[in-house]
């Protein structure tokens, strides 16, 4: 069957089964590889994108679930230019280790800071349950969390 | 996007990259690239290159070459700074790139090593490392010795400039006639009160491009007509395949061939080739999702009978028994048997994989010209040879792509698994390029997993209540009994415990198991640091002492265990007289040649839920070349061994593994990961310890002794979420 994907403002037409999960769509037939397999039952988040800007894991949505919604994934979260306030605080912070966990883990916060620019630690624990990191990066990434809020409340401030 | 706030130290960090000064970046060969050139290194545009580690552009930007696996600890910024430290060139010029390993090969090993492994980057690699930075820098300033007419000695060297008197010029200038310069005599490398930059905290290098997506791993590598393989082994390790039956497969979509893989007579290794049926297709859930509906007839073989059980009762048999003696005091068992007050344990950890976040995989290209692999080892040298062999080709033939890998933890050592063996055999089989990959169930049940061990402990209080005689003896499963991580490295947390004990005897029992298993992050030293430093908490209750000080006076004359207890004592405020439910507890072990202690904090409510509030981590690991890089490993360290103490433990049944799945293998989450203080108590000197691995032995026994504190229930086996924690 073919299906249309909003993928970062980009519609693409792909020929696929409706039960492939949006996962192997994104990363096998559009090459975009920043989203990882890392369990395929929604056990450890690094799948993690947004759907319509919720956070949703890729590995158990199937393609016919996202069609007429807006797919963004890490590539598209921000630019090299213009990172995504989450980005620059991970940088700033210095978070990834391995890395491989911290594309799902950066959308996930992002998206948890969309909704709630002022998370509490419960807040945090509570919205980042779902991603794994086995580096445990888990301290550095609450403080991203909140540097990026910092970031974020500052950008939204009155001139 | 809309735009981001410029706050004064974003402006200076966006003006320094848009102005060309931070030039981070990666070379990573891609496919078609990687299949026009012959030998991939020699087309760097990155202008002279100076040695095999570096090479200075006309700009004065410097790429440095990094042998080692980047997995996470921070190799390309360390080996970086070790380089930029003796070359002395501003740190804002330096990117990293990984280095070659068909050069390595070809150079007749040029980079010495590129196993990356045992916390040794730095620990035990710094000489040869500096040496290449060093050894660049008086070849520069030769250089422009030549050049101006004056003696080498009476040259500067500074932030990428050459200075004598009135002379001055650019390494840039210097590189290619430098390039051309051998040195009477290479030149030593500085002592740690000659740094400048070796110390500082800095960021590491690779955090950009792991914030973005654009880091790439070897699951991301591509080729032109590449197909995926998803791959199945015995569930049993070194079970045979019977039959499958892929009728019922055979017309799905995109499904292109199955294949059988056959394990070799007489090769046993970890990375060689079991019995396996690899399901290709054009992609790889239609590959995945097809082999998980083959019909497929496996011969376990004795191995069928083995469980949890069945290797507790081999150990208690095993137990009964005398073992090989690692440590011997001669009149230990005398005094033992003699002794009036004699303390007794067992404890025992059982088994667990690595559960790396980058499951298993490799893509592999077998033409006739060339072999291209991209896999994920800790030894880029080793996964060479395996495709070579495999391939039935020259080493020379064959290039590996190094790119960024998804965790190793010991999982990749020595080359890695036989993952590199499958995707190369798929590869020759069906003439084009090949990515397999092995689902996370299949990570978990065909890992080179980490073994159990169940050790007796005993002890006889002498004078001061302090132990007169320390007797251990401990079983090791490993495949076919046969030594995979040497007594030296898995037993030296009992074998090397500095506790001054007079009699103190060591026994350690192989026995064998069908399960693969290899080293572990921090190998042995998790398992029997845990017993010994429980069992020690026992031993000084026993006999009337608070376990800091029994420690500290166990240690006396023992200069940098002090300095560690001592700093411990200061910093975490340790203390034994909180409220039922609250508990402290201490631990201290030694690992890779560093002296490393915690400091747990917990809360164990009545009905028994822990919290693990705080660890406060101390470290001796001599010197340390970047703080902030050495206090994310050590908190990595922490969430490591905590999340086996706590939540792990693989269970055998039939054979195989129940866990299949971070569902079944939970692994710690956000919430669970307590606060970590980080302290170096550095003693400096000829030391050099690791950094990697040490944090994480000290901690499960340090949480555990604090349950003890919170709850009076003593804890000797792991994980603790299967202890009944409740008090009232």
């Amino acid at each position: 069957m073919n299906f249309a994907l909003t993928v970062n403002g980009a519609i693409h037409d792909l020929a696929v089964e409706a039960d492939t999960p949006l996962l192997w769509a994104l990363r096998e037939h559009l090459q975009l590889t920043g989203t990882k397999y890392g369990c395929g039952i929604a056990q450890c988040g690094a799948c993690t994108i947004h759907l319509d800007g919720r956070p949703v894991r890729a590995c158990v949505t199937p393609v016919s679930a996202a069609v007429g919604k807006q797919i963004t994934t890490i590539e598209g979260l921000g630019t090299k230019d213009h990172p995504h306030p989450v980005q620059l605080a991970w940088t700033e912070v210095g978070v990834p280790q391995c890395g491989y966990c911290q594309s799902g883990q950066i959308m996930s916060a992002a998206a948890l800071l969309a909704e709630n620019p002022n998370p509490t630690d419960a807040d945090i624990d509570a919205a980042m349950a779902g991603n794994l990191c086995r580096c445990g990066t888990y301290l550095r990434i609450r403080q991203g969390i909140k540097e990026a809020a910092i970031l974020m409340a500052n950008k939204s401030a009155p001139k | 996007m809309s735009a981001v706030p410029i706050t004064r130290r974003h402006f200076l960090k966006v003006t320094a990259a848009a102005g060309g000064g931070m030039l981070i970046g990666f070379y990573i060969p891609d496919a078609e690239a990687a299949s026009v050139q012959p030998q991939p290194w020699t087309a760097l545009p990155q202008g002279a290159e100076i040695n095999a580690w570096l090479a200075i552009d006309k700009d004065g930007n410097v790429t440095i070459r990094v042998p080692h696996t980047e997995m996470g600890q921070g190799a390309l910024t360390s080996v970086s700074m070790m380089i930029a430290e003796e070359l002395h060139v501003d740190w804002t010029r330096v990117r990293a790139v990984f280095a070659d390993a068909n050069r390595h090969l070809r150079n007749n090993n040029e980079y010495k090593t590129m196993f990356t492994a045992g916390s040794a980057l730095v620990r035990r690699q710094h000489p040869h490392i500096m040496q290449a930075g060093a050894s660049a820098r008086e070849r520069l300033k030769e250089a422009a010795a030549r050049a101006w007419g004056v003696d080498r000695k009476e040259i500067h060297a500074r932030q990428g400039t050459l200075s004598f008197g009135n002379f001055s010029g650019t390494y840039a200038q210097f590189a290619t006639a430098a390039a051309a310069i051998t040195l009477p005599e290479e030149p030593a490398i500085k002592m740690p009160a000659e740094w400048w930059l070796l110390g500082k905290p800095l960021h590491r290098l690779d955090v950009d491009v792991k914030s973005n997506g654009s880091a790439t791993y070897a699951i991301d590598a591509q080729m032109p007509g590449m197909v995926y393989a998803a791959v199945k082994a015995c569930p049993v390790p070194w079970g045979r395949l019977k039959r499958f039956d892929d009728s019922a497969i055979k017309s799905r979509p995109g499904i292109l061939a199955t294949i059988a893989l056959k394990a070799m007579p007489g090769k046993t290794d970890n990375s060689d080739l079991q019995d396996a049926v690899a399901v290709v297709g054009d992609s790889w859930w239609r590959a995945k999702t097809a082999l998980d509906q083959l019909p497929i007839e496996w011969d376990t073989g004795a191995a069928a009978s083995v469980s949890t059980e069945s290797q507790r009762v081999e150990a208690q048999r095993l137990l009964d028994q005398a073992g090989v003696v690692v440590t011997e005091g001669e009149g230990t068992l005398a005094a033992i048997a003699a002794g009036e007050k004699v303390i007794t344990a067992e404890y025992d950890r059982p088994w667990e994989t690595h559960a790396r976040m980058e499951p298993i995989n490799a893509t592999v290209n077998v033409t006739p010209e060339r072999v291209d692999v991209w896999s994920p080892t800790q030894d880029q040298s080793v996964a060479l040879q395996l495709a070579a062999d495999q391939a039935g080709r020259h080493p020379k033939d064959v290039y590996v792509h190094t790119v960024f890998l998804g965790g190793g933890f010991g999982g990749n050592g020595g080359g890695g698994t036989a993952v590199t063996r499958q995707a190369t055999e798929l590869s020759k089989k069906l003439q084009r390029p090949v990515k397999a990959i092995w689902s996370r169930e299949e990570d978990i049940a065909q890992d080179k997993q980490r073994p159990p061990n169940v050790t007796r402990l005993a002890a006889v209080l002498g004078e001061r209540g302090l132990p007169s005689a320390w007797f251990t003896r401990s079983v090791w499963f490993t495949q076919d009994g046969i030594e995979r991580v040497g007594p030296a490295t898995a037993d030296y947390a009992i074998s090397n415990m500095p506790y001054q004990v007079p009699n103190r005897r060591h026994e350690r029992i192989n026995a064998k198991t069908h399960i693969p298993v290899t080293t572990h992050r921090a190998p042995g030293t998790n398992q029997h640091g845990f017993m010994t430093e429980c069992f020690v908490d026992e031993v000084a209750l026993a006999g009337g002492w608070d376990p800091l000080d029994w420690r500290l006076e166990m240690t006396k004359g023992l200069a940098d265990w002090q300095l560690v207890l001592k700093t411990l004592k200061e910093k975490a405020g340790f203390r034994t007289d909180l409220p039922k439910g609250q508990g402290m507890g201490v631990a201290i072990v030694e690992d890779h040649g560093s002296i490393c202690a915690a400091c747990a904090t917990v809360r164990v409510s009545r009905a028994g839920e822990l919290v693990v509030a705080k660890v406060v981590i101390v470290i001796d690991s001599g010197h340390v070349i970047n703080p902030h890089n050495a206090a994310e490993q050590l908190e990595g360290g922490v969430a490591w061994e905590l999340t086996h103490a706590w939540l792990g433990g693989l269970e055998l049944r039939e054979g195989r593994f129940v866990n299949t799945n971070f569902d079944s293998y939970p692994l710690l989450r956000m919430s669970q990961m307590p606060a970590v203080e980080v302290h170096f108590a550095l003693s400096g000197g000829r030391k050099w310890g690791g950094i990697g691995e040490p944090a994480g032995p000290p901690v499960p026994p340090a949480v555990a002794n604090a349950i003890w504190f919170a709850t009076g229930k003593r804890i000797r086996s792991t994980p603790f979420k299967s202890h009944d924690l409740s008090w009232s």
